[in-house]
């Protein structure tokens, strides 16, 4: 079992620093590109990857990330090439790295066959933002099996006896939804998430981060103070969408994302 | 047999609750205040209020003498739902929901819809409680279904298209799923057929349940007997396990869902999930789907829009797995058939969703004898169709 995201929250604990997740739509514009932005984020500053894996009917996003996964999966991104690319950058980078895909997608290859192929491929945890822990049963065993943490949404709508359940269900972190809402909706009271996150750490010990409508440099070093870590979406993807036919893509992404972890230091 | 779903919404492997956290909270909620609503008598009067004085019910269960004749086997039987008030029986869930929402304090409505019917069955029962109402439609079926979206509009509700992925009724869901996230505090979502999370499922076929009910003191009324065969067309499948669920009991009773054929399974445009498709997880539910072998979720076609989806209502796929109940499929050719027929032979123009089981009433009452019955649920009428139907044509209104 990889301890990738464990150590890399526990040396950015022991420096005082929060992480930066920064995710990907894999695919988008193609799979090179988002083997080389990868590496090109890891170097701005990026703690951990979030890797979309394109789904036809993605409930739980907004349309830049709907349109991304449409990008993806007309050059014919599939979710085995995905597991390949993420085996070949193994040989590059040691950051972790996780995957967020719709149930389905799972389902298709078998709870099984995927866990054993993401595990080998060097996946390091599992967002399935579809499938709440009431749902997780023929998950979790071949999830534990190949040692893959499944990482649970906790949203401002939950009850406190789902926050139990999502805290005690997820491991690696607890993905703290920062609004009532899809992917890339405007981030609404930091107050109140600040008051969430601290009625999570009562039951749960594990690093709580925090994602939709995460947006600006200013939003992250906002977010950072309350969590552990702050997970940057669909502004990412947007710049990549808008940069498609620039030769420079991936140095304006990085750049991007150097201004988030930076405002996130001194912020 | 066992009470169905169980306590986790599953009717065996299928059905349960994919859906983001964000909306667990309210899936809970509505679970725990529809068993409430249901054992509430004063709920129970109010809907068979309304069902009965605005909706119209008890709906009639027609003898098609001329249509018997025409097909020379089984007696032929239609149990008329495109009488009820709006046109089809997306009402008695719609009524149901309303009421429900009501209870819940939430003034704001929304829906999809694929061919429009529930859309307005939705927009009609928000104008009559006076309840903000915003209705999602993918833009593909605006146009075939143009004349539901100005009744729609007429009615008060805002109706929005959806211009992503096939732009039909399958986009519809997602959008009013992402608008229900964001709103979920204020706002229910009423859902159209026996799809989506628990209780979707088990609540909406309650709802429509009342077909069954009816048709079975109907039949016995005029038969002195229960009938061979039920049939009906099956979409998300909300007016055949309306029409069968009272029946499910009775080994007797043979029951056949008719899924949209299109233009023939082996064409792929077709909406036939049973004859195509495999278990899998879409819009809140696990079910028989259309999809590739990596999950991806198929392109559907059918003249009828109400019928063109990737995915059955969950309780289906169970009934299919037991084969309690047969599933096949009409083509769009087979649905223009059956949709002259009914109109030449008995004087009732028949929604496309319904041609559909029309059309296998066709194939199968030759078969049987005479002596042998067949219910077959006329699930809408066709008024909403006629444009559609003149412009497949060449001809100009």
């Amino acid at each position: 079992m990889s301890r990738r995201l464990e150590t890399t929250f526990q040396r950015l604990r022991d420096k005082k620093e929060k992480a930066l997740i920064a995710y990907l739509m894999a695919g988008d514009p193609g799979l090179a590109e988002t083997e080389q932005l990868v590496v090109a984020l890891e170097q701005a500053g990026a703690d951990v990857i979030e890797l979309g894996v394109p789904f036809s009917d993605p409930i739980a996003d907004g349309p830049v990330i709907q349109q991304a996964a449409e990008r993806a999966l007309k050059n014919g991104t599939s979710l085995r090439k995905i597991l390949d690319s993420v085996k070949s950058l193994r040989q590059r980078t040691e950051i972790p790295i996780v995957l967020m895909l719709y149930y389905n997608s799972i389902h298709a290859m078998g709870c099984d066959q995927f866990c054993k192929a993401a595990g080998a491929a060097g996946v390091d945890g599992l967002i399935v933002p579809d499938m709440p822990p009431d749902e997780a049963g023929p998950l979790k065993g071949p999830a534990d099996a190949a040692g893959l943490p499944l990482i649970f949404l906790l949203a401002p709508t939950s009850t406190p006896s789902r926050r139990k359940l999502v805290a005690r269900e997820s491991h690696g972190f607890v993905y703290y939804v920062s609004l009532t809402g899809i992917t890339g909706s405007k981030l609404s009271n930091v107050g109140d998430v600040q008051d969430n996150v601290k009625k999570l750490r009562k039951v749960s010990t594990a690093p709580v981060a925090v994602g939709f409508g995460v947006a600006t440099p200013e939003d992250a070093a906002r977010v950072s103070k309350v969590a552990d870590g702050v997970i940057v979406g669909s502004a990412i993807v947007k710049r990549i969408a808008s940069h498609q036919q620039d030769p420079k893509m991936i140095g304006n992404v990085a750049e991007f994302v150097r201004s988030l972890k930076s405002a996130m230091a001194t912020g | 047999m066992p009470m169905l779903p169980d306590s986790h919404g599953r009717f065996g492997p299928y059905g349960g609750r994919y859906v983001p956290e964000t909306l667990m909270p309210a899936l809970l909620e509505l679970e725990a205040e529809y068993l409430k609503a249901k054992k509430d008598r004063r709920f129970q009067a109010d809907l068979a209020y309304y069902l009965k004085q605005y909706v119209g019910r008890p709906t009639s269960l027609y003898r098609a003498d001329r249509l018997t004749k025409k097909l020379g086997g089984a007696k032929i039987y239609l149990k008329r739902e495109d009488l009820c008030h709006t046109g089809a029986h997306k009402i008695n869930n719609a009524i149901g929901q309303v009421l429900l929402a009501m209870r819940m304090n939430k003034r704001r409505i929304i829906a999809e819809t694929g061919a429009g019917q529930h859309g307005v069955a939705t927009a009609t029962a928000a104008a009559m409680f006076g309840l903000e109402c915003e209705v999602y439609m993918g833009t593909e079926d605006m146009q075939r279904q143009a004349l539901n979206v100005f009744r729609m509009r007429l009615l008060g509700a805002k109706v929005t298209g959806v211009d992503a992925g096939s732009r039909t009724l399958k986009d519809a869901i997602s959008e009013a799923m992402r608008d229900w996230t964001t709103n979920v505090r204020t706002t229910h979502y009423i859902l159209g057929s026996v799809l989506g999370a628990h209780p979707y499922p088990m609540m909406i076929r309650d709802f429509q349940a009342i077909i069954g009910k009816e048709a079975r003191k109907q039949i016995l009324a005029a038969e002195g007997k229960l009938p061979d065969y039920l049939v009906a067309c099956v979409g998300g499948g909300s007016n055949s396990i309306g029409l069968f669920h009272p029946f499910l009991r009775d080994p007797k009773v043979k029951m056949v869902g008719v899924e949209a054929g299109g233009s023939g399974i082996v064409s792929g445009k077709h909406a036939a999930r049973f004859s195509g498709g495999k278990p899998g997880v879409l819009q809140g539910t696990m079910t028989y789907l259309l999809q590739d072998e990596n999950g991806q979720i198929n392109l559907t076609h059918s003249v009828s829009a109400g019928l063109d989806y990737a995915a059955v209502g969950p309780e289906h796929s169970l009934y299919h797995d037991q084969g309690r109940i047969e599933y096949t499929y009409a083509t769009d050719t087979e649905a223009m058939t059956a949709f002259d027929l009914l109109a030449c032979e008995e004087g009732i123009i028949p929604a496309l969703e319904s041609a559909h089981a029309i059309a296998h009433v066709i194939k199968l009452a030759p078969k049987l004898k005479k002596s042998q019955v067949i219910i077959a649920n006329l699930s809408g009428r066709g008024d909403k169709d006629v444009q559609q139907v003149a412009r497949m044509r060449g001809v100009e209104l």
